[in-house]
């Protein structure tokens, strides 16, 4: 049974009279246990889609299941398997930290869930703050404590949406730190983030969105894997580059000192016969590295409109 | 149950943090009613073969009861999601009953809290009988569970605080004030007796006040009845709103 199955998800939007279609039939499974990263730039459905399966929204069209339960016929079974970080930095001024979770905990029907507050507060660095009201914190606590929100029941299924937005270094570190051991334990976890260099250190496998449409879904690796997108980075200190490398070129600075140029690779067999080129064309080369594509170069390939395959 | 009771204690440890403005000022709003008309009309006016006073202050403690379980259960609501942490409520595994019971209930207690303040410090400035208790308990519970629903009900569907400004102040208010609060509508011409009775909180306030002094406008019986229809039929109306996902859930 997969943590979430989402099958063929529609959702129009009423916008200025006329509607706006969010997601066009998005259809995925997220098993157990993975570390699931929803990437795609802004407008392209993430928060609707993560709004239909915690039930803030409801799909026009289609249906999803957490663990099994519907999440508008068998809406408390699905909403108890389920930990949800908002991206919103929203919070109840009326209450402290420790009210704000003991509270959640009850609404979760969790009596006595000190144990595992004091834990969950500890591990995001709560503990000072914890009789102090939630209009008193800095953007960064608040971010905390809606995560421990989110964690007071244990869902075996946590979402996190943009949950490092605007947040520095540290508590990125902290939140990675924990949520990782979280997955280890063997919470599904589903992530969005603009911060795609996060989301390849984090994430097993990857669906990007595009306009309301799933683009891409495949693991990690093999999203890296089939782009041909290594580079192979230039300085040259004397000649210019010879006119049959030019179709390689992917980004040049020629202007003042600089004459260095970025190359498209396949592979590292094509190195030698680069530098063999710019050897008989009596370039000297002052500065070269190799580099690998990353998910940002495949994220943007695929939103460009470039067919991965 | 567990979400209930605490959706519920939250609710009212909400309005209990700022009673100054919750419970405080309505009451000192009342007393100032009493000390207007009452000294003005006291002596001159005798309502139901009471004294004004004696008329009044059942009247004034039903309109504070009607007034502040409608706020309570509305501004909660709205302050929650134009703030958006109502998204805290709205996540878990709350059912829609137990959604509706805990804001309705809020609502009545703080209805009663300052129903009761504004009769004990009013209640020195007349001779009051009660001459049937229960049904002094009876609308007061009832009347406050059906302007909690009503303050559920618009809580849900204003997007604005100037939407639900309006409603309080032209119809909460309106129809509090001209419910027969400050007056008998036996003493008002027909026409306007006739357009009283389409005022459910007329019978809210008659029925109330017919367990002080065993008199009313109209049979309680009636008062009840109606009261009861309305109870129902709004509280229908928010669980329907609450299981579509009126405007909570688009």
């Amino acid at each position: 049974m997969a943590a979430i199955q989402i099958s063929n998800v529609q959702k129009s939007y009423q916008s200025a009279g006329k509607p706006l279609q969010a997601l066009g039939g998005v259809s995925l499974a997220i098993e157990e246990g993975e570390f699931f990263g929803l990437l795609g730039p802004n407008g392209a459905g993430k928060t609707t889609l993560i709004s239909i399966i915690a039930g803030l929204n409801r799909a026009d069209a289609g249906q999803v299941l957490v663990q099994g339960h519907d999440v508008v016929r068998d809406y408390r079974a699905a909403r108890s398997k389920l930990g949800v970080v908002p991206q919103e930095l929203v919070f109840d001024p009326f209450f402290t930290v420790r009210e704000t979770l003991r509270l959640q905990s009850g609404y979760f029907g969790i009596k006595n869930n000190e144990a595992w507050i004091d834990e969950v507060m500890e591990n995001l660095d709560l503990t000072n703050k914890a009789d102090a009201n939630m209009r008193a914190l800095s953007g960064g606590m608040k971010r905390r404590v809606l995560v421990a929100q989110a964690l007071v029941h244990k869902p075996p299924v946590i979402i996190l949406d943009e949950p490092t937005a605007g947040v520095d270094v540290e508590l990125r570190q902290t939140l990675w730190k924990f949520i990782a051991r979280l997955n280890r334990e063997g919470h599904t976890i589903v992530l969005t983030t603009h911060y795609l260099e996060e989301a390849q250190a984090l994430c097993n496998r990857v669906a990007m969105l595009k306009a309301g449409k799933v683009v891409a879904l495949d693991t990690m690796s093999a999203l890296i894997k089939r782009i041909s997108g290594s580079q192979m980075k230039v300085q040259l200190a004397q000649g210019s580059l010879p006119s049959s490398l030019h179709p390689l070129i992917i980004s040049a600075d020629t202007q003042a000192e600089a004459n260095s140029f970025a190359l498209r690779i396949t592979n590292y067999a094509e190195v030698e016969p680069i530098l063999a080129t710019l050897r008989t064309a009596g370039c000297v080369i002052e500065d070269l590295h190799l580099q690998q594509a990353d998910l940002e170069d495949v994220f943007l390939q695929i939103m460009s409109g470039g067919n991965p395959q | 149950m567990i979400g209930f009771r605490t959706l519920l204690y939250k609710e009212v440890l909400r309005f209990w943090k700022v009673a100054t403005q919750t419970i405080t000022a309505p009451i000192m709003t009342a007393m100032m009613y009493l000390l207007i008309f009452g000294q003005a009309l006291e002596g001159h006016v005798k309502v139901h073969g009471v004294t004004y006073m004696a008329f009044l202050i059942p009247g004034l403690v039903m309109m504070s009861v009607l007034q502040n379980a409608f706020a309570n259960a509305s501004s909660s609501l709205i302050q929650s999601k134009i703030t958006g942490n109502l998204v805290f409520i709205m996540l878990p595994p709350l059912s829609h009953w137990e959604m509706f019971f805990a804001y309705v209930l809020a609502a009545v207690v703080r209805g009663l809290a300052v129903g009761l303040g504004v009769f004990v410090v009013t209640a020195w400035f007349a001779h009051l009988s009660f001459s049937a208790p229960l049904w002094i308990a009876l609308f007061a519970i009832m009347s406050a569970f059906v302007l909690g629903t009503m303050g559920l009900i618009v809580g849900i569907w204003a997007e604005k605080f100037d939407q639900l400004a309006g409603f309080q102040n032209f119809v909460i208010v309106p129809a509090t004030f001209l419910s027969g609060v400050f007056y008998s509508i036996n003493s008002l011409p027909p026409i306007w007796q006739t357009i009283s009775h389409f005022n459910p909180f007329f019978y809210m306030i008659d029925g109330f006040r017919y367990g002080f002094s065993g008199q009313s406008d109209v049979d309680p019986w009636r008062s009840l009845v109606i009261v009861s229809i309305f109870l129902i039929v709004l509280t229908a109306v928010a669980m329907q709103m609450l299981r579509s996902g009126y405007k909570l859930r688009h």
